[in-house]
């Protein structure tokens, strides 16, 4: 497992800049996402690691080693697509233990066994094991395509939202086990996807991506808690930020011109003196979470419902803000001293 | 404004049933949602109300009047798809007009119907704008506008933003419910995804194998669930699920696992046998002192909450907690769960024992 140094990294094609001057380290042991919307740099990033792609400008270095002109491969990386790409004529076992047959490794059978048995444990497929994989479901696939990565130890895993075409409840265990996998093996991982859970639940480190730009590189509780613009702000949470000019609330400040509102920084009562009337619009019942549409003098504004209430559709709830994010004219993060 | 009837619907292709003997009543004005996993039997159903596909036995009335072998033309539904097909060689304009001018509209009707519907989607800037330039999401407003602007009487919608990414489908699904909370057309719409039922639909069928497994509103089906499945099949992640061996009597509010004594709703019915014990990960608390013993194994942090998992004699579990409560891998904590939310199932027949909880109008009369 290893340090990937990422260096003033561009890559366009044709008129469009997929990735520009992009310098990132991702730690050894690592587990980092990169989050960011369609077209936003995530998968070029990730194949311009995987040697799928060769950069303009800048450097890849993989442990230490300058990798930037090697095959993919030379370069020691396992990769796991949405799309699985398994051997069809084989069974299950077969399609695991493949990497490891490779003459270069020289793996013995017993070793081959035991961690091909390893691997279909964690990924609950070890009933299947002597299936052909054209048998089996799509979910299985792509947790046999997944485990064709594990069995290696490679310097670092390269994942593109390998479990977006999962169930809910699969997707779930999946991410604990791959969480396990990589404090356990200590295992580098480098993962696109557009699941804000997935980004918050497993990351060590998210990398937030616009336009080809890394714009913050964090702790997912960080980004969370102190986004430096509303763009990366949005990116995470559910029910998503809401955005409003400061007066809304009557706040005013020099310099901000949005308000940043969490569920958590929206006080709500139904007789606060000094609060903000708003009106229910709609109550979403998530199940898990009931979100609360509220029109805000014209602006709109969803939170979550408190634990025990009952809310009715029409009646006006007053609102005030605690510690809510401030940003400038331009989207930028606008930092409060007290805080 | 349209009422769909559905009875006893059926649907076999050669050996295959694709829909089994289904009954539900859409009501004027609702957002319907047909929920349930790939090949569960929902499209199928959509394409019988839509006319697409012939019922092989039952009954579909639209309105009132009887159409289960009408032509799909002569039902008077708008279908909007998940490729939104537009036609490449016209402009956003003519592709609206386009089912107007085959119905013979005078123009300066079409005009009129055309105006409203593309401000009420926001799209009036694009009209004259070659449908090949637009972006993802006008693409798809000009696709509902095209739905829209014939004033049909009910819209089918499959998947309509599967194809979308997670945040623009976020998006979209908020503006499609605000659309149909001004235009209350009926809609029936076609998902696999939980998460875009429950937030969208007015009511939900979860559909498996062919059959409605449960018929209600988001709220009833996250909270009662009729079956394992759907208790599987609804949350993320699902409803915790603990099997055990023993018996109910009609008036229990506890139940035995093993050691351990779990206050329930109050059963309304005697049952002996292997069952199944719901809680979801939000009614699970820490308790004080007691509880079911258990270990952390991991924490996932959400932001607002997190998400625990824990080992207990049980199988795994999981619990959602608010994002301050301190607690990491390691922790060895006594669980209690919310009594009045307990679900409990016939593990055989995989449905729900009736209870307070999910005969609510049986115990009280109030119907």
């Amino acid at each position: 497992m290893g340090q990937v140094d990422l260096t003033g990294i561009t890559k366009s094609f044709a008129k469009t800049v997929a990735v520009k001057d992009l310098t990132m380290t991702i730690p050894d042991g690592a587990f980092v996402v990169l989050l960011g919307p369609t077209g936003a740099g995530k998968t070029t990033t990730l194949r311009l690691i995987a040697g799928l792609e060769k950069p303009d400008a800048g450097t890849v270095m993989i442990e230490g080693r300058e990798a930037t002109g090697l095959t993919p491969a030379q370069r020691n990386v396992a990769m796991v697509f949405q799309q699985y790409s398994l051997y069809p004529h084989m069974t299950v076992r077969e399609n695991l233990s493949f990497p490891l047959r490779s003459p270069l490794l020289n793996t013995p059978q017993a070793v081959i066994d035991e961690k091909v048995a390893h691997v279909a444990q964690t990924l609950q497929i070890s009933d299947k094991l002597d299936n052909r994989v054209t048998a089996l479901s799509g979910g299985e696939m792509q947790r046999v395509s997944i485990g064709r990565a594990l069995v290696r130890n490679p310097s670092i895993f390269l994942m593109d939202e390998p479990l977006s075409s999962l169930d809910a409840k699969l997707r779930a265990d999946l991410r604990v086990e791959l969480k396990q996998i990589s404090s356990k093996r200590g295992a580098t991982i480098l993962y696109v996807t557009h699941d804000q859970i997935e980004a918050m639940t497993m990351a060590t480190h998210i990398g937030v991506l616009r336009e080809g730009e890394l714009v913050q590189f964090g702790p997912p509780r960080s980004i969370y808690e102190s986004p430096n613009s509303i763009y990366v702000a949005s990116r995470l949470g559910l029910p998503r930020i809401n955005i409003l000019p400061p007066q809304a609330l009557g706040l005013s400040q020099a310099g901000v011109a949005y308000m940043g509102l969490r569920p958590e920084h929206i006080v709500q009562s139904r007789d606060q003196a000094g609060g903000h009337p708003a009106r229910l619009q709609r109550i979403e019942n998530l199940g898990d979470q009931i979100r609360l549409h509220l029109d805000l003098e014209g602006h709109e504004l969803v939170t979550l419902a408190q634990m025990g209430k009952t809310y009715k559709v029409g009646e006006v709830l007053s609102i005030t803000a605690r510690h809510p994010l401030l940003f400038d004219v331009q989207g930028a993060r606008v930092y409060q001293s007290e805080e | 404004m349209a009422e769909i009837v559905v009875e006893n619907l059926h649907k076999a292709f050669g050996d295959f049933v694709a829909v089994r003997d289904s009954s539900f009543t859409v009501r004027s004005g609702e957002f319907f949602m047909l929920l349930g996993p790939s090949g569960c039997g929902k499209t199928t159903t959509l394409r019988m109300i839509a006319g697409l596909e012939l019922p092989t036995s039952g009954r579909i009335t639209i309105d009132g009047q009887e159409v289960t072998d009408k032509p799909a033309a002569k039902r008077d539904i708008a279908f909007v798809f998940q490729m939104f097909a537009l036609y490449p060689h016209m402009n956003v304009y003519q592709n609206i007009a386009y089912p107007l001018v085959s119905q013979g509209v005078p123009k300066a009707q079409i005009k009129q119907r055309i105006e409203e519907v593309t401000q009420m989607l926001e799209i009036t800037p694009v009209l004259r704008k070659s449908v090949s330039g637009l972006s993802a999401g006008d693409r798809q407003r000009v696709a509902l506008a095209r739905a829209i602007v014939r004033r049909a009487k009910a819209f089918m919608m499959d998947e309509p933003l599967g194809a979308l990414d997670a945040e623009f489908r976020e998006h979209m699904a908020q503006e499609l419910r605000r659309l149909h909370d001004r235009i209350k057309a009926t809609t029936v719409y076609v998902t696999h995804d939980q998460l875009e039922a429950m937030q969208m639909g007015d009511k939900i069928a979860v559909m498996n194998n062919a059959v409605v497994e449960q018929l209600g509103t988001p709220g009833d089906i996250y909270r009662k669930p009729a079956s394992l499945f759907v208790a599987q099949f609804i949350g993320s992640p699902a409803m915790n699920l603990l099997p055990f061996e023993g018996a109910v009597v009609r008036g229990d509010t506890q139940v035995n696992l093993v050691d351990h004594c779990f206050t329930v709703p109050r059963q309304h019915a005697n049952h002996r046998g292997p069952m199944v014990l719901g809680v979801r990960p939000e009614h699970v608390r820490l308790s004080a002192e007691g509880g079911l013993p258990a270990e952390v194994r991991a924490v996932e942090y959400l932001g607002t909450s997190q998400m625990i998992t824990l080992a207990s004699d049980h199988g795994l579990l999981r619990a959602r907690m608010d994002a301050h409560v301190p607690i990491k891998v390691g922790d060895r904590p006594g669980l209690a769960f919310v009594a009045e939310t307990i679900s409990l199932f016939d593990a055989h027949t995989t449905r729900a024992l009736p209870s307070d909880l999910n005969r609510e109008s049986e115990t009280y009369g109030t119907g």
